[in-house]
Order: C-alpha cells, then structure tokens, then sequence
C-alpha cells in the first residue's frame, strides 16, 4: 500500500501548479469569463503544449500513458484556480468515450486533435425530462441508408459553444428510459440541422441548449456498438465524476486556507474572530470535510477500474461527500466572511457557486444516495 | 388556549385577501417572480407601498396614535399569514419599521411630525446607516465620525451593505460623536438627508449577480457632509440606546407564512419536473424533506403565535427575537436549497440582471432563472441584522444567563 505519487505525477502537478499560479489568478479569471467567447483559447493552446491534454491517454493512443491519478492530479489544481476551460469535457468525457467505445479508426481520426489542442468536444447526454437518468432519452436516430437520422433536444451541453465536436447520445431502439437501445454519435456543431443556444452558466462558463433536427450523420459517427452505449456512458460519467471530486477538493481548501486567514486578521470585539471557539470549531469541521473529500477522492479514483458496482458505489459515495462537504464548506466560508463573502469581487462566492454546480452535475447527494443503495 | 378566529377575525381576513388580490396586480407579480434578491423595483415598491398606505395597513405595529391600524394580536396575525401566503413585496422596512419606532420613542414632537407622516404615506424612502467595513458584528467599533460644529455636525465615514440606499430619500446613521470612555458611549443617531452634497453611493454586487442599477446594497461614503443639528435623535453620544431599541424590531418578525409559500412553491415546481415516469413531487425522498422542513415551519409558527399572542400592539418582542431570526433565516436558507436541488441541471444557466425585460423565452423552466441566485443571495440572511452567531450568543446571555 502506497498513497504517495510518482516522481512524474509530482512533476505534473507542480507544472500545472506552478503554470497557474503565474497565468491564472483570480482577477485574469474574471477577465476571461467576462470576455466574449468566456474562456481562453490561449491557455488551452499551452494545456496541451504542457502535455496536459495527453497525460491521462494511454500512450498508444499517443497519450503520456497516465491515468485516473493524472486527472486528478490536474483537476485539483484547476479546482484551485477555477479554471473555465473545458478540460472535463473535452479529455475526460470524450477523450474517455472514444478511449472506452472508439474504432480504432475514429481514435486515430480524433484523439490527436485532442491532445493537440486543436478540437474542443462536448458531451451532450442530458435531455430536460431525464433528471440525471443517462438512459432517459427522447433523442432518436434512425438508420438512413448507411448512416443515421438525428432527431431531439440536448439539455446543459456544457463546454458546447466552444466545441466543435459533440459527441450526442440518442435512442436507436427500446422505449426511453430502456438501458438498451442506446447509442453515442459524433456530431460536427456545424453540421445541417444543429442550432444551439448558447449561455453563461453560473459558475462561470457556457453552455449550450442544443437542437438537432433531422441531423444526418455516416456510418463512422456511430460510436461503439448501436444500442450497447449505456455501460460506457455510465463508466465514462463516473471518471468524470473523480475529475469533478478532485477539482471540489482545490475549491474547498482554497476556501478553507481563505477563511483561516481571514479570521485571524478580522478583528471585531478588540480580537480576531479566529479567536471565538465557536467559530475555530466551524473552521475544524470545515477542515475535516476537506480531508474527508480528499480521501473520497484519491479512493475513486483508484477504483474507476474495479467492477461496475465496485465503482458505482465509489463515484456514488464521492459524489455524495463532496455535495455535501462542497455545501457546508462553500456556505461556511461565506457566512465566516460574513458581508465580503457575500460580495462578486471577492473569490470566495465564486468557489462555493462552482461547488453547488459540482454538487448538480451528474446528479446530486439524493440521487448518488440512491444510485449507491441500488448498486450496494 | 384556543386556536379558532371569531366572525369578526374571518371577516377581516377576507377582507386582507380582496386587498391583496386588488393591489399585487398580475404586473407587479410578474416583476416581483424576476428579482433575485428579493427587492422589485423602486416604483414597484412605492406602488405596492402606497396601495397598503390607502388602507391605512402599511405599518401593521404603528400605535394608532402615530396612524396604526390599530390591529388586536389575531388581525395582526392574520395580516402577516395573509401577506406571506400571498408572497407579496416586502415592505422596505428601514422607514416603518425600523426608523420610526426609534422617533416615536426618542424623536422631539418636531421630528415626528416632519418623518412619521411620510414614512407611513411612503412619500419618503429610508436606508439605514449601520454597519461600517470595519465594523459588522461589532457595530460599536463604528468610525463614522460627526463633529459638532456650530449649527451642524461635520460628517466623514463610509457605511456598507446598505440596501436600496440607491432609492432612499434619506438614511439614519450610527456616528461617532466622542471617543471618551467605552465604544458605545461616543454613538449618536443622525438622521441624514440623501441629497446633501458629499454623499456618494456606489453600488456592491452580490451573489445574486444583479448589477447596478437594479442592486440590492451599496456603500455609502460621506465627506464633510453638514447635517443640521436638529437631525439628531435622541441625546448626544446616547445613540446605542436607539441602535439597540431599533434592533429588536429589526429582528422580530414573523417568518413562518413567508417560509410556508417557499415551500409550497418548491413543491409546486416539483411537480413540473419530470422524474422517470413520474414527478418531482412525488418521490418519496423528496416528500420526506418536504416533510421535515414543514414541520420546522409549524414549530416556528406556534412559537411567533406565543411571543405575538403575548405583545400588546406596538410593544417589541426582545431577547426571543434572536429566536425568531436564527430559526427563520436557517429554514429560508434550508429551502432554498431544497429548491436548487429540485432544479436539476436548469441552475446551470445564468441571466445577470433578470430585472431587465426580454421576449427571450427562458432557458429551461419559467422559473429557473432566480432559483440559484436566490439560494447564493438567501446566505445574506444569517449575517445580517446581527450574524447568527451573535444572535446565538444574545441568547446565551440575555436568556439563558450564561
């Protein structure tokens, strides 16, 4: 047993560590969410010259032959930074799906785009009936000579205004909420027949509303089996759910560092409120779910490779920590910040709005709560 | 011990109900389902003000000399449950709530014949001068520094999280008047016209996101601002005797009807939102929160029927406020939450003034749009007017002795 890293997972820490110390602080954040595209092609330009976009590929996928543990490793640290651009949707989530389900002729077609830097992908698999249900689709695709028919309406397609690839889950069989009958489908935005909305979210990024009408797609679109999509979708959105479980735990100790430093300088009644046992207690109990979430976190991202229940119930049971350290830490650090945690120009709304989102995304405590008892 | 209302009590309540349905006109209604914050608009406000203002209602614990209605402990509480049920504009309470009982108990006869009428009409909108950057909890330690010169004070400082002060005709200001002995010894309680030059108010952006000008607070700053002498309530340097009078009104209402329609609108929106072949609202999990947050809201409903049955009308409530604040804002906070998790994925998009009109259709529901922003802004609730860990620790000492 061994919870230390390697020497190069050391290394890659410390260069994305030390990469956004210098490129991302908080108020260059806010320069580029406020911008008009709201992320920063630039930054995404070195991700990928830094070999972060490779990191967690295998290296015969032209990857850096890292992992689970790179990804976590890399997002905890844009946890730190709350960085914007879409790391999890493009590496983790579509990396992942053509990693899992791909040909090899559409990984060679797509994956060193990726690690490039050159292409932007998002996942559009939520539908607004679904309600975190991955199987709950009214998205169809019928087969049209040798390829397919698109037809439906894509929910909260995070990451979509920036990408040029999304890669669409739709129904080629069964009835909608059927865990067969399933199917994934790379889609070009730009292709006939998908518009999008796009829009701010509130943590920061895009999104888009995403409409497909009679979008036709080849044969090579189809991704994996037709119909046997749902396992990948499942395996895939739990690795995105480790990625999303390290990035909680850089926004909560930032918030927690934030908040022991904060009150040690606010005085009030002639002291530092630190010095209120009441509050030091809150402060511990703060400090405890951080260490709780880290732990949650290294755990599933050691066992995304074990059995599906084996690691359903380790995204489940981390999704559930870190809703709910990721709520009582964010709610703490703002209420301990007292009237300043409540203001825009202070970092620490920002943190504990991300955390809320995370908290959403791929379904909250309630739905992890019975997702794990299912799979328990 | 009875909990049934006489002919006369259901007959104002019908009474209360026709106002209502009269004056929240489905126009302000649908300006108010916009606000992420809480607050309308400014003409939103005085128009729902002034509507309540005609019937004489708009300061409900006004003694009936000063223009109260003169309400018996169940009108009183069947207004407030009305009101509440109802989700009607708040009243901005910095003018009848809060500034007036300070006049009326500590004003001269001139001071309440020049403020209370237009406070009770809402001709004039008020803003209160509180808290300071350095200075929340601890409102004692305020700096804001009046010098008496000879027929004004001379006044410099800045005050924060002032709400609406953007709309305010005037505000009342804790300031400093001496430094001898202890903090709150030197305070003294102005009341400062908004149009005197050297006063500026720049707005704060909340959680909430909304911008400037459909903010919630601001910072007020005053340079060498000349206040006239006869703006001074009460005596010189005996200020905290007010500030503290004044905080037990600003603590001690009624929370109980207001936290029943959050509810009751959460569930509404539950059983809009798909869940397999069901909805929301039907989930057993989501009933069993459901459950137990109603029943912390009839806990706090008995108690406010305890403390008010027990208050005659313009008496205050006292040390058990701190009760009614701490309890009031956790379950304002609890179901908010409850409703950003009934959202789903649709707290994902973002509108930054949602004040502002559009013919866009919503993304996602009608009413996502406030659903997160109103969760971020609700935290508000437990630090102001006193944290709540200072509320908890007012308990502490005021009730239990401790």
């Amino acid at each position: 047993m061994d919870f230390s890293f390697s020497e190069e997972q050391t290394l890659l820490r410390n260069m994305v560590q030390s990469f956004l110390s210098d490129k991302y602080d908080f108020e260059t954040r806010r320069k580029i969410v406020k911008s008009a595209d709201g992320w920063s092609p630039a930054n995404w330009g070195q991700f990928a010259e830094l070999g972060l976009l490779a990191a967690p590929f295998p290296e015969e996928l032209g990857g850096l032959g890292g992992g689970a543990i790179e990804t976590m490793l890399i997002m905890e640290q844009f946890g730190r930074h709350l960085v914007v651009e879409p790391f999890v949707e493009t590496v983790v989530l579509a990396g992942g799906l053509l990693r899992e389900a791909g040909s090899p002729a559409q990984q060679e077609a797509h994956i060193p785009g990726i690690i490039a830097g050159e292409t932007v992908w998002a996942f559009a698999y939520a539908e607004p009936q679904g309600r975190y249900n991955l199987a709950d689709l009214v998205t169809t695709a019928k087969k049209d000579g040798e390829g397919y028919v698109l037809n439906g309406y894509k929910a909260v397609v995070l990451g979509a205004p920036w990408a040029g690839k999304l890669i669409v889950s739709a129904r080629t069989s069964g009835g909608q909420r059927d865990k067969d009958g399933v199917s994934l489908f790379i889609v070009d935005k730009s292709a006939a027949g998908v518009s999008t909305r796009d829009y701010p979210t509130t943590d920061g990024r895009r999104a888009s509303e995403v409409t497909l009408e009679n979008v036709k797609v080849g044969a090579d679109a189809l991704l994996g089996g037709e119909g046997k999509a749902l396992p990948v979708i499942e395996k895939v959105t739990d690795e995105a759910i480790a990625a999303l479980a390290a990035e909680a735990t850089g926004c909560m100790d930032e918030l927690n560092k934030a908040t022991v430093e904060y009150c040690k300088t606010r005085k009030q009644f002639g002291q530092p409120i630190g010095k209120f046992q009441v509050l030091q207690h809150r402060m511990v109990d703060m400090f405890m779910a951080y260490e709780q979430s880290v732990s949650m976190s290294y755990m599933v991202s050691l066992k995304l490779g074990e059995s599906d229940s084996e690691r359903v119930k380790a995204a489940a049971g981390t999704k559930v920590q870190i809703g709910k350290a990721g709520r009582f830490v964010g709610q703490q650090a703002v209420q301990l910040h007292g009237g300043m945690g409540m203001t825009d120009e202070l970092n620490v709304g920002h943190y504990f709005k991300r955390l809320t989102m995370i908290d959403t995304q791929f379904g909250n405590v309630d739905h992890q709560l019975k997702r794990y008892s299912e799979a328990a | 011990m009875d909990l049934s209302f006489s002919q006369e009590d259901e007959a104002f309540r019908t009474d209360v109900r026709k106002f209502i349905e009269e004056s929240y006109t489905p126009e302000l209604r649908a300006r108010h389902a916009r606000s992420k914050h809480g607050y309308i608009d400014k003409a939103g406000h005085v128009q729902w003000q002034k509507a309540l203002a005609s019937r004489g209602w708009l300061a409900p614990n006004w003694p009936k000399e000063y223009g109260g209605p003169g309400f018996t402990a169940s009108q009183k509480y069947i207004f407030d449950v009305e009101m509440g049920r109802a989700g009607v504009p708040h009243t901005i309470p910095f003018g009848p709530t809060m500034v007036a009982p300070v006049i009326m108990k500590f004003g001269t006869p001139e001071q309440k014949k020049r403020f209370l009428p237009d406070i009770l009409n809402t001709n004039v909108l008020w803003c209160q001068g509180y808290s300071e950057p350095g200075s929340g909890s601890d409102l004692a330690s305020l700096q804001t520094k009046a010098e008496r010169k000879d027929d004004h004070y001379l006044v410099n400082g800045s005050k924060i999280w002032t709400s609406v002060a953007q709309w305010a005709d005037w505000i009342f200001c804790l300031v400093r008047t001496s430094k001898e002995g202890k903090p709150q010894e030197g305070i003294s309680f102005l009341l400062i016209d908004m149009k005197t030059p050297g006063i500026k108010v720049e707005p704060l952006v909340l959680l909430d996101g909304t911008p400037a000008p459909h903010q919630e607070v601001n910072q007020v700053f005053f340079t060498d601002v000349k206040v006239p002498l006869e703006n001074l309530v009460g005596e010189e340097n005996k200020g905290w005797t007010c500030a503290k009078y004044l905080l037990e009104f600003e603590r001690g209402n009624p929370y109980s009807a207001g936290l029943y329609r959050a509810l009751n609108k959460v569930r509404a929106h539950a059983a809009e939102t798909k869940t397999g072949d069901s909805t929301l609202d039907k989930d057993p999990d989501f009933r069993a929160r459901a459950a137990d947050l109603e029943s912390q809201i009839t806990a706090m409903e008995y108690t406010e029927l305890r403390i008010f049955s027990a208050l005659s009308t313009g008496g205050n409530v006292g040390p058990e406020s701190s009760l009614l604040k701490c309890r009031g804002t956790e379950l304002q906070q609890a179901i908010s939450q409850l409703a950003v998790e009934a959202l789903g994925d649709y707290v994902f998009p973002f509108v930054e003034d949602g004040m502002i009109e559009t013919n866009e259709p919503p993304v996602g529901p009608g009413y996502a749009m406030t659903v997160a922003p109103y969760y971020f802004s609700l935290r508000k609730a437990s630090i102001y007017a006193g944290s709540n860990e200072v509320q908890r620790n007012i308990m502490a000492k005021a009730v239990l002795g401790l």
